[in-house]
C-alpha cells in the first residue's frame, strides 16, 4: 500500500531556532528518494517531520503541510501515534529493544496493535525477516535477545521490525553509517527490493549510495551557519549527479564525489 | 501536541481514513497511566504540605516570643508556658558542628582518594563500604559508639559522643557529594596543570578541589541538615538537661530532638506547646541550611 | 578497561607521575590495574608531598572500611557475653526480658516480625507511588517544572524523623482510623487485617507503615528517577517510531532499562525503613501480648526497642542484649544495602 508524500511550504523549528525553511517536494509511491547535503543542514530534521517524530523534542514545531496521499498528517484530527504506525522509520544507530528476543522485536509493532494470535505473529515474523534478508541467519535463534546480533544484522532486524506493521512509507536516517561495506551492500540490495512495495526516503552521506539506490535525490544546504537549512534542488538522481541546475549542488557533488 | 484524538471529522472524504485511529483500549490505557502517574505525584505532595502545615500551625505560637530564643527551660515548671529553648538550639548546633569538623576533612580526602587515586581492591571495597555506611541506621551508629567508647573505653556520656555517631552518618553524604563534584571537573583542567609541571597532589589541592568547591559545600550543608534532626544518637549517648551546658565534652546537654522526646512524657499542655515549638524551630534551622545549600550550588564553577 | 586508561591523552608533562595516572582517573575507580603512579620514586621534596598526600587520602578511604568493620566487630564483642547468658532462644523467643541481669531471657522473634511487617508494608505503599512519581518527573512533567518538582520530593527527606513521628501519631493516625476500621471490618478474615494485640486501631503497624512509606519515598524516587532519566533516547525512539503511545514507550523502553535501578532504589528504601527509629518508637504502641502477624498489632521493631531502653543502659549484660538486637539490625541493613548495590550494577550511586 505504498503512498505518495507531498511537502508544501514546510518550516521546522526547535524552539526559537528556525532549523529548516520552506521545503516543497513530492515523493512518488514505490520510489526511493535520498536526501543529501552537508552536516547540520536539516536532513534528519525534515525526515523526522515526515512521521511526526520531530514533535517529541520539547519546543519543536512544524509549519506547513505534509500530505500523505493528500491527507495532512498534521491535521488536527490525526494522531501522531497513528501516523507513525503508517510511516515506519529506521535509525542511524541500530536500536533493537535489548531485553526482547529477536521474534518479539520483529512483532513488537503488531503486538502494540493488539494482534496476539500466535500463528499470525509467527507468519509475519518470518515474512518480515525474509523481507529484511535476515531470515536465514537468525531462523534458528528467534528466542535469543536482539542485542546479540552483529551491527549489520541488528540494522536489518530494525528494518524487519519496521516493515512488520506494513507501513505505507519507510524512512531511513543514515541506515548504513554504522555498518561495514558488506552489510551496507546487503541493506542497499534490500532497499532495492523494498521499493517494489514501499515508498522510501533515505538520508545518506554517501554519494555513491544515493546514486546507487535512489530514483530521486534532494540536495539540502545551509546558506550560512545559524541560518535555516534549505532544499536547494530536487530532481531525478541521474540529473542531479550528471547535470544539476544549481551551482551549489554541483560544487557539493564534485567536491565529494569519487 | 500529540494528544489530539484520532476521531474522524465529518468533513473527511468517505474513503477509509489514512490513519487508523488508535484502538479505544490503547487510548484508555494511555490516559489511565497519565492520570495514575500524576496522581502519584500529588499523593507525595500531600504529606509534605500536611506535615509543614501541622508543624507551623502548632508551633508558631511558641516561637514568636523573644524568651523562646533567649532562655532555657532551667527552673521552668512542666505546666508553665514560660522559658525557651536556646539551650537545645545550642546543643543541636554544637553537636552538628563538631561532627562536621571531623567528618568534612575525612570525607573530602576519602572522596579524593576514590576519584583521583583509587585503584584496585581497596578502592572497590571503600566505595562499597561508603554505600553500606550510608545505609547504617542511626541507632546502630549510636550503639556502636556506645559499645566502643562508653562500654569498652569507659568514656562518659556527652555531647561529644553524639558528635562521633553523627560523624558516621555524615561521612557517606559528604563523600558521595564531593565525589560527584570531583568527577565533573573536566580532565583538561588537570592535564593543563600537569603540563605546567605541577605535581598531582598540588593540582588536586589548588585546582581540582577549588573547582569543585561549591558542590562540596552544598553537600556539607545537606549533610549537616540531615544529622541535626537525628534523635536516636542523642537518646543513647547523652542525657537531657533543662539548662544550658556549654561543654560538649562532659555533662548532659539538650538538643532540639532530645527536648522534643523528653517533653513527650510531659502530660501538661505546655509539653505539646514546647514539642511543636521545637519542631518548628528545627525545621526552620534545617530550611535555612537547605536554602543556603541551593544558593551555594548556584555559584558552581562547573555547569552540569 | 585497561586499554581505555592507557589510550588516554598524551603525556601531561615533566613530573614524576605516570602519564596515565592523571588523565585516567575520571571513571576508573573500578579499574583493577595497580596505580602506575604508586611507584613514584622521588626522594625529592615534591615526591614526599605526593606521598604524604596520597597516604592521607587512602588513609581516609581506609578509615571508612575500618569504621564499618568496627561497627560489626564491637557490636559482636559486646553482644556475645549477653548471648551466652541468655536463657531463652535468641531467634525464636518472643519475649525480651532484661530486667534481671542474672536471669536474662530475650529473643528477637517479635522484633523481627514487627520490623519486617512494618517495613514491607511501607515498601508495598512506597514502591508503586515512587514509580509513578519517577515516571511523572522524567516522562510526563514538562522539562521546565520537572526540576522544581523533583526538589519538592527531595524536601520530604529533609523533614526530621521525629517530626514524622509526631505528625504520624497526632495527625495521621486519627485520619487513618476510618480506613483501618473499614479494612478490619471487611477484610478481617485475612491475617494481615485480623484484629491485633492492641485495644485501638491507631498507633498500629499499619499507621507506622504509612509513616515509613512517606519517609522512604524520597530515596526510592530519587534513585528510580535518576535511572529512568538515563534511558537512551534511541530506545525510546524505536518504540515511538512503531507507533507506541506514551505509556507503551514506557513499557517497551523505559521500564526494561530502569528496572534494576528501580529495584535498587526500593531496596535502599527498605533499608531505611528497617532501621528507622524514632518515628516508629513514637507511632507504634507497645503491646503486651505477642504478635499475630497482623498489621493492626503493636510492638517494637529492633530500632525502636533499643531506643526505648536507651536510658537504662547501665549494666553490661542487659545492655549487651540490646546490642545483640542492634547487631541483627546491622546485618539486616547490610545485606539489604549490599543487594541494592549489586542490583544497581553501577548505574546509581546511592
Ligand atoms: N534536538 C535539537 N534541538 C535543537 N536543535 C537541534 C536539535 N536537533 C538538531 N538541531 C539543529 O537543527 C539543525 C539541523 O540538524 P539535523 O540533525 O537535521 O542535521 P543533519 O542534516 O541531519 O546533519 P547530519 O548530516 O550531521 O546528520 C542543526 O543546526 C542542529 O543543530
Ligand atoms: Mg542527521
Amino acid at each position: 500500500m505504498a503512498k505518495r508524500l507531498d511537502l508544501k511550504a514546510v518550516d521546522i523549528y526547535y524552539g526559537d531556532f528556525h532549523a529548516v525553511q520552506d521545503v516543497n517536494l513530492s515523493v512518488a509511491p514505490r520510489s526511493v528518494t535520498s536526501f543529501i547535503g552537508p552536516s547540520g543542514c536539516g536532513k534528519s530534521t525534515v525526515l523526522r517531520t515526515l512521521n511526526r517524530m520531530h514533535e517529541e523534542i520539547p519546543g519543536a514545531r512544524v509549519d506547513g503541510e505534509v500530505l500523505l496521499d493528500g491527507e495532512d498528517i498534521y491535521d488536527r484530527g490525526s494522531d501522531a501515534v497513528a501516523v507513525r504506525r503508517t510511516i515506519g522509520m529506521v535509525f542511524q544507530r541500530p536500536n533493537p529493544f535489548p531485553t526482547m528476543s529477536i521474534r518479539d522485536n520483529v512483532v513488537a509493532g503488531l503486538k502494540l496493535q493488539g494482534v496476539h494470535d500466535k500463528k499470525k505473529l509467527d507468519e509475519v515474523c518470518e515474512a518480515s525477516l525474509r523481507g529484511a534478508n535476515l531470515w536465514k541467519e537468525v531462523s534458528g535463534r528467534l528466542d535469543k535477545p536482539g542485542g546479540g546480533l552483529s551491527g549489520g544484522q541488528q540494522q536489518r532486524l530494525c528494518i524487519a521490525r519496521a516493515i512488520a506493521v506494513a507501513p505505507d512509507v519507510l524512512l531511513m536516517d543514515e541506515p548504513c553509517s554504522a555498518l561495514d561495506p558488506i552489510s551496507t551492500l546487503a541493506i542497499e540490495d534490500l532497499i532495492a527490493d523494498l521499493k517494489k512495495e514501499y515508498t522510501i526516503v533515505i538520508v545518506t552521506h554517501n554519494m555513491q549510495q544515493a546514486a546507487r539506490v535512489s530514483d530521486q535525490t534532494a540536495f539540502f544546504n545551509l546558506e550560512a551557519t545559524g541560518k535555516p537549512g534549505k532544499l536547494v534542488e530536487i530532481d531525478d538522481t541521474s540529473t542531479i549527479f550528471s547535470n544539476p541546475t544549481e551551482q551549489a549542488t554541483e560544487d557539493y557533488i564534485s567536491g565529494r564525489f569519487g | 501536541m500529540a494528544t489530539d484524538t484520532g476521531l474522524e471529522r465529518p468533513d473527511r472524504p468517505a474513503a477509509a481514513p489514512a490513519f487508523q485511529p488508535l484502538s479505544t483500549g490503547r487510548k484508555l490505557k494511555d490516559n489511565l497511566a497519565t492520570v495514575l502517574v500524576c496522581l502519584a505525584f500529588l499523593v507525595a505532595v500531600v504529606p509534605l504540605v500536611w506535615v509543614v502545615v501541622t508543624v507551623v500551625g502548632r508551633g508558631i505560637g511558641a516561637i514568636v516570643s523573644a524568651d523562646w530564643w533567649g532562655r532555657s527551660l532551667s527552673g521552668v515548671l512542666p505546666e508553665s508556658f514560660a522559658g525557651g529553648v536556646y539551650h537545645a538550639i545550642y546543643g543541636t548546633l554544637i553537636q552538628a558542628l563538631i561532627a562536621g569538623v571531623i567528618a568534612v576533612p575525612i570525607g573530602i580526602l576519602a572522596a579524593v582518594y576514590l576519584v583521583e587515586y583509587g585503584r584496585g581492591r581497596l578502592a572497590k571495597t571503600t566505595s562499597f563500604m561508603v554505600d553500606i555506611l550510608a545505609g547504617v541506621p542511626s541507632i546502630v551508629a549510636a550503639l556502636f559508639i556506645f559499645a566502643a567508647f562508653i562500654s569498652i573505653l569507659g568514656a562518659q556520656q556527652s555531647a561529644f559522643m553524639v558528635s562521633l555517631a553523627l560523624v558516621l552518618l555524615m561521612l557517606p553524604v559528604v563523600i558521595r557529594n564531593t565525589e560527584e563534584m570531583l568527577r565533573l571537573v573536566p580532565d583538561e583542567l588537570r592535564e593543563a596543570s600537569y603540563a605546567l609541571g605541577i605535581p598531582k597532589w598540588k593540582t588536586i589541592l589548588r585546582i581540582v578541589l577549588p573547582t569543585a568547591l561549591s558542590g562540596t559545600v552544598t553537600g556539607i550543608m545537606l549533610a549537616l541538615a540531615r544529622v541535626m534532626g537525628e534523635t536516636a544518637p542523642v537518646l543513647v549517648l547523652v542525657g537531657y538537661s533543662q539548662s544550658i551546658n556549654f561543654d560538649p565534652f562532659s555533662g548532659n546537654m539538650a538538643s532540639l530532638p532530645l527536648l522534643m522526646f523528653s517533653e513527650l512524657s510531659n502530660p501538661e499542655p505546655a509539653g505539646q506547646f514546647r514539642i511543636w515549638g521545637a519542631a518548628l524551630t528545627l525545621i526552620l534551622i534545617i530550611m535555612i541550611l537547605q536554602l543556603g545549600a541551593s544558593v551555594v550550588s548556584r555559584f558552581s564553577a562547573i555547569s552540569k | 578497561m585497561t586499554e581505555r586508561t592507557t589510550a588516554q591523552a598524551p603525556s601531561p608533562g615533566p613530573q614524576d607521575e605516570d602519564p596515565a595516572a592523571g588523565s585516567a582517573t575520571l571513571d576508573t575507580v573500578t579499574d583493577s590495574d595497580p596505580a602506575p603512579g604508586g611507584r613514584s620514586q622521588g626522594s625529592s621534596s615534591r615526591g614526599r608531598g605526593e606521598r604524604v598526600f596520597r597516604r592521607l587520602t587512602s588513609g581516609s578511604g581506609l578509615l571508612v572500611v575500618v569504621a564499618v568493620a568496627a561497627i560489626g566487630l564491637f557490636l559482636l564483642v559486646q553482644a556475645v557475653p549477653s548471648l551466652m547468658a541468655n536463657n531463652a532462644n535468641f531467634f525464636t523467643s518472643p519475649e525480651f526480658n532484661t530486667r534481671d541481669a542474672a536471669n536474662l531471657s530475650f529473643g528477637i522473634r517479635d522484633l523481627l516480625v514487627v520490623t519486617l511487617l512494618s517495613s514491607l508494608f511501607a515498601l508495598a505503599i512506597a514502591m508503586p507511588v515512587s514509580l509513578g512519581i519517577a515516571l511523572f518527573l522524567t516522562q510526563y512533567a514538562p522539562k521546565r517544572v520537572a526540576r522544581p518538582f523533583a526538589y519538592v520530593i527531595d524536601l520530604l527527606a529533609a523533614v526530621p524523623s521525629i517530626i514524622y513521628g509526631l505528625w504520624g501519631i497526632a495527625v495521621l493516625a486519627p485520619a487513618l482510623l476510618p480506613i483501618a476500621t473499614w479494612l478490619q471490618n471487611n477484610l478481617g478474615w485475612f491475617f494481615l487485617f485480623a484484629p491485633g494485640n492492641l485495644p485501638v486501631l491507631t498507633g498500629t503497624i499499619f499507621t507506622g507503615g504509612v509513616v515509613l512509606a512517606v519517609m522512604i519515598l524520597p530515596i526510592t524516587t530519587a534513585v528510580t528517577r535518576e535511572v529512568f532519566s538515563q534511558t537512551p533516547r534511541f530506545h525510546m525512539e524505536a518504540a515511538q517510531a512503531l507507533g507506541a503511545t506514551r505509556w507503551e514507550v514506557i513499557r517497551m523502553a523505559v521500564l526494561p532499562y530502569g528496572r534494576s535501578g528501580y529495584i535498587a532504589g526500593s531496596m535502599l528504601g527498605l533499608g531505611r525503613a528497617l532501621g528507622e527509629t524514632i518515628a516508629v518508637l513514637i507511632v507504634i504502641r507497645a503491646a503486651t501480648s505477642p504478635s499475630h502477624f497482623s498489621l493492626f498489632d503493636g510492638g517494637y521493631t529492633f530500632a525502636s526497642l533499643i531506643a526505648s531502653a536507651a536510658s537504662e543502659f547501665s549494666q553490661p549484660l542487659p545492655t549487651g542484649a540490646y546490642i545483640a538486637a542492634g547487631l541483627v539490625l546491622f546485618v539486616l541493613t547490610f545485606v539489604v544495602n549490599a543487594i541494592a548495590r549489586v542490583v544497581a550494577g553501577g548505574k546509581v550511586n546511592g
